[in-house]
């Protein structure tokens, strides 16, 4: 015992003594650093983390590297003025799944350096990680995530950039009403907290329109739609609604084109990737209709596009400049010294912020004020992605 | 329930339902020809046959033919789809043969209890269908429309076309083919012998070993020619679309009566009915809650499948 005990002694010590000079080592390269930025930065804007919180693989992953370098550029053009790895990025990979999520966020509110998440991009795993986030009362912003019981858990760290549901599923019946015309309308989805919740403001949204409806196992849990493709063509429906992503979405309007549907398949911001059209094929694909909360990223204002597309050499994608827009509110309230995560939530809870994509104001529930909440119909082309069709009025 | 919607939608649900069932049968027989066998479920059999429906779009792609590309003409689809199949039978076939050599073999030398046979087999499916998911980073492969579905003959409402005609056609042919192999040929009769007794086999002159490795051969041949099936059926494959037809199939083969070979072509049949059916009269988020509750009363009846005979007893 005596001798271990002094053992454990001398190498407490000698990793003590380690440790104090990595400190000083670290901070001799943190001065350094600053001194080649701003001299400005004084660093009491510096040496926070903020957190992007999403799918970075997994089948959907595409959004969340969307959302993901969407956040990153913004962190990165701040640490330009502010100096170098001023606020550093931390990425928490869910895989977008809410199995995975509540992990995931746990490993995130154990760093306390952490005084903001961008995230999490899905509905189901916002419900899996949310709760986790409030009681450590971190704040959030999720620039994708639309259910709309989210925000009505009375988590006050929710904050959402974009309208939920209730304003997507409503526009996209408008948009099929007064745009398309059909006089038989198909809708289905994929039974996911998503899914399921803008298939059903549809379905009452077009009231007698609506001639079938069925329900599909979630993305990579059935590939075979026979069933659901015989029913579509059956009930003579000439549009389809789908409440889904676009794993299953391009599926579906696969074997639907094969079956020798010539009808239109349109569905939510979830199947707004070309993911879709890798599956279904472009040929297939085209004409197919996505509504979005979101502007068209390649319409933001300032040089967001093409500093993207430097970036990163890929055009921004679906929410790129939402998260961007996330990532500088977060940024905007370091800069005005809410540097703790109790005084950033408030900060979020006043500011009025004008963004690149949109401006931000948010409601005491978290929700993106009314006012300020747009959607969009996009339509599938020749080059395999969904482009702007035009934005929806509000009926 | 929606019975007008089943009675309406029968005949289409019938013939879409026949088609996935015959894919489903293909797949099946390799689970049942290696437990009719060794007693050993090959999990890894799923990845047989993912590794097929990559290896014939792979081939396909050397031809410059990708989801976007426009359908080819004449011959050339006659002609794609065979070198399609070869590349799937190779793929597939090695890909059993490897599974064997790698996860199953050294454990029989070695006496395992055929827990670890099981537990070598879950390991091997995960394995390669993982490694699948990195190499392709999860995402889809789309296949080439080389086939434009047209209308053989419409009965009533049930448009049947000229790819379920392939695939019918052409599982039922590989499964008559099999069927001879096993209950005529020198070889066939070696692999009933094993089944039945693999020690009297081996008293008799029986290469036991070689025997094994021609039955999983059997099986991945099988599952490559599913494979393609599946490709042009389905449109799109993935890193784990072996494991979701796998259960399918591996169901089918107990419904049937597993060891069973024609038990494995009705019970994937019957399945491919079943989940359609189902899906027509419930919708389809009811599809396999339904098709394994029937699976489940099916063994209540009849504990050892619909058509219970193992390979061994199997008629000559």
């Amino acid at each position: 015992m005596e001798e271990g005990s002094t053992l454990r002694q001398g190498l407490a010590r000698a990793i003590g003594g380690v440790a104090v000079v990595g400190l000083i080592a670290g901070a001799a390269a943190c001065n350094k650093d600053t001194g080649g930025g701003s001299s400005t930065a004084s660093n009491s804007k510096c040496g926070y983390e903020l957190a992007f919180f999403g799918a970075l693989t997994g089948p959907a992953a595409n959004l969340g590297v969307n959302i993901e370098q969407g956040f990153e550029l913004a962190v990165i053009q701040y640490n330009e003025k502010n100096g170098a790895n001023c606020v550093v990025v931390k990425k928490f990979d869910s895989q977008g799944d809410p199995a995975v999520a509540p992990g995931v966020a746990r490993n995130l509110v154990a760093d306390k350096k952490i005084i903001g998440v961008v995230g999490p991009p899905f509905s189901g795993e916002n419900e899996a990680a949310d709760p986790i986030f409030e009681a450590a009362g971190v704040p959030m912003i999720s620039p994708s995530a639309t259910r709309t019981t989210l925000s009505a858990n009375g988590w006050k760290v929710f904050h959402r950039a974009l309208g939920n549901d209730n304003s997507q599923g409503p526009a996209a019946a408008q948009y099929i009403k007064e745009v398309m015309k059909p006089t038989k309308v198909f809708v289905g989805d994929d039974q996911s907290a998503y899914g399921a919740g803008l298939a059903d403001i549809v379905k009452k949204s077009l009231g007698s329109l609506v001639v079938g409806t069925d329900k599909t196992e979630a993305d990579g849990k059935q590939t075979d739609f026979s069933g659901l493709v015989q029913k579509v063509v059956g009930s003579g429906a000439t549009v389809m609604f789908y409440g889904g992503y676009y794993a299953n979405g391009g599926l579906i309007r696969k074997q639907l084109t094969a079956a020798g549907w010539k009808g239109t398949l349109v569905g939510g911001d979830g199947m707004k990737d070309p993911g879709l059209s890798k599956a279904a094929g472009i040929a297939s694909a085209k004409g197919t209709i996505v509504t979005c909360p979101c502007a068209p990223p390649e319409q933001a204002g300032g040089t967001f596009f093409a500093d993207y597309k430097a970036k990163w050499n890929v055009p921004a994608g679906t929410y790129s400049d939402a998260a961007f827009d996330s990532a500088n509110i977060f940024l905007q309230g370091i800069d005005q010294g809410n540097t703790a995560i109790d005084k950033m939530n408030t900060y979020l809870s006043t500011v009025t912020y004008k963004g690149v994509a949109n401006t931000y104001k948010f409601t005491d529930k978290g929700e993106l004020d009314p006012q300020y909440i747009r959607v969009f119909a996009y339509k599938f082309d020749d080059s395999g992605d969904a482009k702007v069709d035009q934005e929806i009025k509000k009926s | 329930m929606n019975f007008s919607g089943l009675i309406h939608n029968f005949g289409p649900l019938t013939i879409t339902g026949l088609t996935q069932g015959a894919i489903i049968a293909l797949f099946a027989l390799g689970y049942t020809l290696v437990y009719g066998v060794l007693r050993l479920i090959n999990f890894a059999h799923s990845e047989v046959f993912l590794l097929g429906t990559y290896a014939c779009l792979i081939l396909w792609g050397f031809f410059g033919l990708d989801q976007n590309s426009p359908t080819p003409t004449g011959f050339a689809v006659v002609g794609l789809i065979l070198l399609g199949l070869v590349a799937a039978i190779i793929a597939s076939g090695i890909t059993a043969l490897f599974v064997e050599l790698v996860a199953y073999r050294p454990l029989r030398h070695r006496n395992a209890p055929p827990l670890a046979f099981l537990i070598t087999a879950i390991g091997a499916s995960l394995a390669i269908s993982e490694t699948v998911g990195v190499v392709t980073q999860r995402n889809v492969r789309g296949v080439p429309p080389l086939i434009v579905q047209k209308d053989v003959f419409v009965i009533g409402n049930m448009h049947v076309t000229n790819q379920q005609i392939l695939i019918i056609v052409l599982a039922l042919v590989s499964m008559f083919v099999l069927d001879r192999f096993i209950n005529r040929s020198r070889l066939g009769r070696g692999i009933r012998a094993v089944a039945q007794s693999p020690d009297s086999a081996a008293l008799m002159g029986v290469n036991k070993g070689r025997v094994i490795s021609l039955v999983f051969l059997l099986g991945g041949l099988m599952a490559g020619i599913a494979a393609v099936m599946y490709d042009l059926k389905i449109g799109v494959t993935r890193f784990d679309a072996g494991f979701l037809l796998g259960i399918e199939a591996f169901t089918a083969a107990v419904m049937g009566g597993i060891g069973n070979l024609r038990g494995a072509l009705l019970g994937g049949l019957l399945l491919g009915l079943l989940q359609n059916y189902a899906a027509g009269l419930f919708g389809t988020e009811w599809l396999h809650a339904v098709a394994f509750v029937l699976l489940v009363l099916i063994l209540l009846i009849r504990p050892t499948g619909l058509l219970g005979e193992s390979l061994g007893r199997a008629r000559a």
